[in-house]
């Protein structure tokens, strides 16, 4: 009951949101295209024509084409898969192990919370960028990988958060309660702390990425991203670089989509946080 | 306050340590041995040659050995000899003190993001403040739409794009390296403009991402601290605005400011592989990028510790700098 | 600030959708100068060209990347040389002499050969490098040649003698600028960790003057060149990592030459701008690129599968497509207009109905009417493997992968960083097909390429291709010197191969420089524009760089 009107609650202030709304339907347009993508683009992303290299948009290819005559508009519909998939998975993988060890951390204190926090300020020191770099050249770069090197790099925030939420929420009564009664710390810390810390990591997730997207498409553009001839935003992006002067469409349009993803994905992220009952959000974050 | 520092500097000790665990085993982990680059696909390579590549660079040893030998030689600041086919010492790669200091890559990154630090810092604070004083406004509405437009501009392609503004279409900026073909015969002023033009582009790319990120912090901070009761008080006391904003409140705004400068350091490292990459800089950035592509084990290992470390200093000086702005920490509470 | 940047952005798209070209014009030279084919040689000026790479190593035994060998090509010479027929001409050897059995070669110097330090030049450097590169602490990539020697004999100050096992066809070609290290610099050191390897002392047209890494190589003429002074004093090397960035500089007028792509020579150097400062060239480059299925795979053992690809892929669209026009297709290992060039071999046009025929034969046939063909009910799907970062390449296997399916077979891209393609895929032989480049030597000895003794791991001979007679003919070719008998069984390997198709000889692209208009006396042939680079030289009104105080 406690849940339900919370929940109606937050749909009422998101809709009330026009920002967050406007997020919302940028995200949900991205999956569409995503998921329907045989369906949407009207070429195949990978049929070469000849005939049509480098060719400026027009109607029949909207956005133009790209150095091997392949139309830039499927592409870029295709392109939304990678970008969608990355952004999910390499945060899911992020927010999990965020979970485990700001859980871990903010659950047991002492030495153990000592190490992780340590082990998080070690890992915050390293610029992820160079790490991400580093093991991508070393190990393949397949779309599967670059998920996991990006969530592997990216899960310090969601620890932190977990943490503080942990240590506020570990000591009130209903915890206190539930370990009285014999609850294994197993159960307390999914049970009855996680789902109360849930709302700050949703928000930082779908932040998060935002931020995952960024990256994909700097890695793919410097060549060691998603490989060819795999569509991404950021490997069409590689091809407008080298052909600056003479195709503009393969560097204006990729960019644009990815600068609308970013903004959708942090508008709702936003539009979530601020439709949380926002009064609930502070005494949370005490 | 010396207690403080004293204790800061221990603290990073152990992070140190970390960092060349964390950087020299990953590095580690993958597959391949790092000879490969040496050899390529040659007709004239022969196994024997190869094999005896391998034993030249002790890769016989375990990995736990060679790790203490590589720890033992850093502290010396000795990061080993290259792999990539010439073979220098990795330092003098970074820091070839044969070159003068406006050449050497490790200067160059340094000083380019010390530049891009202090133009963000300088705009995003004013920035910051007035568009929080003027909440709602016109102005403020702008000021967030465009900040939230550079947190999410990708930074090469907000980079491609004026290189294809100003270098392609109007021909106004070199697009690439640090100065020009002519530069040995230009005058010292000449050389100076020079510089000047070839820092516009990669610079602007540079600050864009932080200065959205940092205006937009000062923002938020800034209405935080103008809630605070003691900025009511002084209200209260009839002190004019401006004297509340700028003796009370700025004061107090700036502190989380600091952290966050602090903690932006690793970003705008990181962000040097890109727009050095895009803009031709050698800088470290770009040598870490080819090292990459090139498995320089090396390399790849010394610049991932430098990085770390340089961001340990940010965050020390960000310390430091919290510890003079906030009265509480001067005074040793 | 803020207004402003987010119009900067508005402003900057709305420029990008009008399409304005401006073309800069510098400097003072005019337009009737630069366009004359000559004018008076003079000397000074500078040529700056644009390199991708930078180099590594200039003690060019020890580099094994163009990069290096390119500038420390100004820098050292070899006994002998290559003339632009491809015959061997002398160069620090005035003149030498083969045993009748062609197992003794003995060199006769040049006499009054300075090092740019003023030491000359003798025989004994000659034998220091020869005993360097065969030192097994030197790590070498070409110790192979020089491990064929039997004996190495200083005869006098001016005389050096080299004397084989067997005859070895490539023997006398293989001293060239490799081994000839000034002994007096570098004796009693360790080679590796010589300054030389940063700032070489060489004998050649050009010495180093300074190189700022990441940036740039200068080099400065040598004077006392035994060949005369070059006329242009100074060489620079300007390492810009990306074409499109070197294209735009070169426009600026910061860059005098570099290589071009296919599309900036056919789409972006056609204007008057381009017509009135530079020169373009254009000759086939020597390598080839080339689709290699592994013997070893039950599929491609069959030679009807091999050949059927050959008919399903259309070079003359990859040519097209991928290089623009700028090259030919490829029948061989070798390439059109050098002498084991055989033209008439079995070649495989267009004809995907003829593969299909083939594949059928060798019972592949769409059984289930997935559109993929199948044999045994599995469905012909394979992967081909190039190397990431060569965007020619990466075109070319897309190119292939769209041609086959259309015969109904599924081609699935992978490109590998280059360490981990040679070392884990070519050396363990974990591939279905690659996509390569191979650059060839100027001698014909393909030994190591497609020797079937030449399979074990981390040899060249990765596809593991083995015919009894075409390693017969290898032996046959590289030991005789008689160049009839050489082209012979050349000839005769190319026959076989074109036959058997163990590689699809996909295309020989063409190299493509440009170089700035004012600089007179390029004359391109057989091996390029640059063997003659001392004597290009820029008249005096046209000379656009002083040097700086």
């Amino acid at each position: 009951m406690k849940t339900d009107s919370l929940g109606s609650l937050f749909l009422k202030r998101f809709k009330q949101n026009r920002l967050a709304v406007a997020g919302a339907i940028i995200v949900l347009c991205l999956v569409v295209a995503a998921v329907f993508a045989p369906l949407v683009a009207p070429y195949k992303p990978n049929d070469i024509d000849r005939k049509h290299i480098l060719m400026p948009p027009d109607i029949h290819h909207p956005l133009g084409t790209d150095d091997l005559g392949r139309d830039v508009l499927s592409r870029m519909i295709w392109g939304a898969r990678i970008s969608l998939a990355v952004g999910f998975v390499a945060v899911g993988i992020a927010s999990v192990i965020g979970i485990i060890f700001g859980a871990i951390a903010g659950y047991y204190g002492g030495w153990t919370e000592r190490i992780i926090m340590r082990f998080i300020d070690i890992m915050l020191t390293i610029p992820t960028f160079f790490l991400i770099l580093a093991v991508i050249a070393f190990i393949e770069p397949s779309i599967w990988n670059i998920m996991i090197v990006i969530g592997l790099t990216g899960w310090m925030g969601v620890a932190r958060l977990v943490r503080a939420e942990f240590l506020s929420v570990k000591e009130r009564d209903y915890v206190v309660a539930a370990r009285a009664l014999g609850a294994s710390d197993f159960r307390i810390i999914f049970r009855h702390i996680m789902i109360n810390s849930m709302a700050p990591v949703l928000v930082s997730a779908v932040l998060g990425i935002a931020g995952a997207v960024l990256v994909e498409s700097a890695l793919s553009f410097l060549g060691i991203g998603v490989q060819p001839p795999t569509p991404s935003w950021g490997n069409i992006l590689t091809l407008g670089k080298d052909n600056i002067e003479i195709a503009w469409w393969l560097s204006v349009f990729p960019g644009l989509a990815i600068l609308i993803t970013v903004v959708g994905y942090n508008l709702l992220g936003e539009g979530i946080r601020d439709s949380i009952d926002p009064r609930l959000w502070e005494s949370e974050r005490k | 306050m010396f207690k403080y520092l004293a204790k800061r500097f221990l603290e990073m000790i152990p992070t140190l340590f970390g960092i060349t665990l964390i950087s020299f085993f990953i590095i580690h982990l993958a597959p391949g041995k790092p000879t490969d680059a040496l050899s390529e696909m040659n007709p004239k390579m022969t196994p024997e040659a190869r094999e005896r590549l391998e034993k030249l660079y002790n890769l016989d040893k375990p990995v736990i050995v060679q790790y203490g030998m590589w720890l033992k030689r850093i502290v010396r600041l000795d990061f080993g000899e290259s792999f990539s086919m010439d073979r220098r010492p990795v330092m003098q790669k970074i820091w070839d003190t044969k070159q003068p200091l406006l050449e050497r890559r490790l200067f160059i990154t340094f000083m380019l993001n010390l530049i891009a630090m202090i133009i963000i810092l300088m705009i995003a604070i004013p920035v910051g403040i007035s568009s929080a004083t003027h909440q709602n406004t016109l102005y403020d509405k702008i000021t967030t739409t465009t900040v939230f437009l550079g947190f999410a501009m990708p930074s090469f392609w907000l980079a491609l794009l004026l290189m294809m503004l100003f270098g392609v279409y109007l021909d106004w900026l070199p697009i690439s390296g640090l100065k020009s073909m002519s530069y040995d015969s230009l005058s010292v002023g000449g050389k100076i403009l020079d510089r000047l033009k070839h820092l516009v582009l990669p610079m602007f790319v540079a600050a864009f991402g932080g200065l959205a990120a940092d205006s937009r912090y000062m923002r938020s901070s800034m209405l935080e601290v103008v809630r605070q009761d003691y900025v009511t008080v002084a209200r209260a006391k009839g002190l004019p605005e401006k004297t509340v904003i700028y003796r009370h409140a700025f004061r107090n705004a700036l502190l989380p400011l600091i952290t966050l400068a602090g903690l932006s350091v690793p970003g705008l490292i990181g962000g040097s592989v890109i727009f050095e990459n895009i803009f031709g800089i050698p800088g470290m950035g770009q040598l870490f990028f080819n090292g990459v592509m090139t498995r320089d084990y090396s390399l790849i290992m010394a610049i991932l510790t430098i990085g770390a470390f340089l961001t340990l200093i940010g965050n020390l000086l960000a310390d430091i700098g919290y510890m003079f702005a906030d009265p509480r920490i001067r005074t040793g509470r | 600030m803020r207004i402003a940047s987010s119009s900067t952005i508005i402003i900057l798209i709305l420029m990008l959708l009008t399409p304005a070209c401006k073309q800069k014009v510098k400097g003072s030279e005019t337009e009737a100068d630069l366009k004359a084919e000559n004018g008076q040689p003079a000397y000074g000026d500078a040529l700056v060209e644009g390199v991708i790479g930078e180099p590594s190593n200039l003690i060019p035994m020890l580099a094994s990347d163009s990069a290096s060998h390119n500038v420390a090509n100004h820098i050292f010479n070899g006994l002998v040389k290559y003339d632009t027929d491809l015959s061997v001409i002398g160069d620090l050897a005035e003149s030498w002499d083969i045993s009748k059995d062609g197992l003794v070669i003995t060199f006769h110097l040049r006499k009054g050969v300075k090092w740019t330090d003023g030491v000359e030049f003798t025989a004994d450097d000659v034998m220091f490098g020869y005993k360097t590169i065969i030192d097994e602490k030197t790590p070498s990539a070409y110790k192979e040649d020089f491990l064929q020697v039997k004996k190495a004999e200083v005869l006098d100050k001016y005389t050096f003698r080299v004397t084989y096992e067997k005859p070895f066809a490539p023997a006398l070609t293989s001293w060239t600028s490799l081994v000839i290290l000034p002994k007096h610099l570098l004796e009693g050191k360790d080679i590796t960790k010589s300054d030389l390897v940063r700032s070489p002392v060489g004998l050649g047209p050009y010495k180093l003057a300074k190189w700022v890494s990441g940036q740039e190589l200068v080099l400065e003429s040598n004077k006392d060149y035994f060949e005369g002074r070059p006329y242009i004093d100074r060489y620079i090397y300007k390492v810009i990592p990306d074409p499109a960035t070197m294209f735009l500089v070169l426009k600026t007028g910061d860059v005098d030459m570099m290589g071009l792509t296919p599309i900036q020579y056919t789409k972006q150097t056609d204007n008057t701008f381009f017509k009135n400062n530079f020169r373009k060239y254009r000759y086939p480059a020597f390598s080839y690129t080339h689709l290699a299925f592994n013997q070893k795979h039950p599929w491609f053992s069959d030679k009807r599968v091999r050949q059927a690809m050959s008919y399903a892929i259309d070079k003359n669209e990859i040519v097209d497509v991928v290089l623009f026009g700028l090259g030919s297709p490829a029948t061989g290992p070798y390439v059109p207009n050098t002498w084991p060039y055989n033209p008439n071999v079995k070649r495989y046009e267009y004809n995907p109905e003829k593969a299909k025929e083939l594949l059928k034969e060798a019972g592949w046939q769409d059984r289930d009417g997935d559109g993929i063909l199948d044999k045994d009910s599995k469905p012909f799907s394979f992967t081909i493997l190039t190397n990431a970062g060569n965007s020619l390449r990466k075109n070319t296997a897309t190119i292939i992968q769209s041609r086959l399916e259309k015969i109904g077979v599924k081609v699935e891209i992978r490109t590998v960083e280059w360490s981990t393609f040679v070392n884990q895929f070519i050396d363990k032989k974990r591939f279905e097909a690659v996509l390569l480049g191979w650059s060839i030597g100027l001698d014909a000895d393909q030994y190591d390429i497609w020797h079937s003794s030449k399979t074990k791991e981390k040899e060249l001979n990765f596809i593991s291709y083995n015919n009894p007679e075409v390693d017969q003919l290898l032996e046959k070719g590289r030991r005789t010197f008689a160049i009839e008998e050489r082209k012979k069984a050349y000839f005769r390997i190319q026959e076989i191969l074109a036959d058997e198709v163990p590689y699809i000889f996909l295309y020989v692209p063409d190299a493509t420089p440009i170089v700035h208009a004012r600089i007179k006396n390029i004359k391109p042939t057989a091996i390029g524009i640059s063997y003659n680079m001392p004597k290009w030289y820029v008249p005096k009104p046209l000379q656009r760089h002083t040097m700086g105080q």
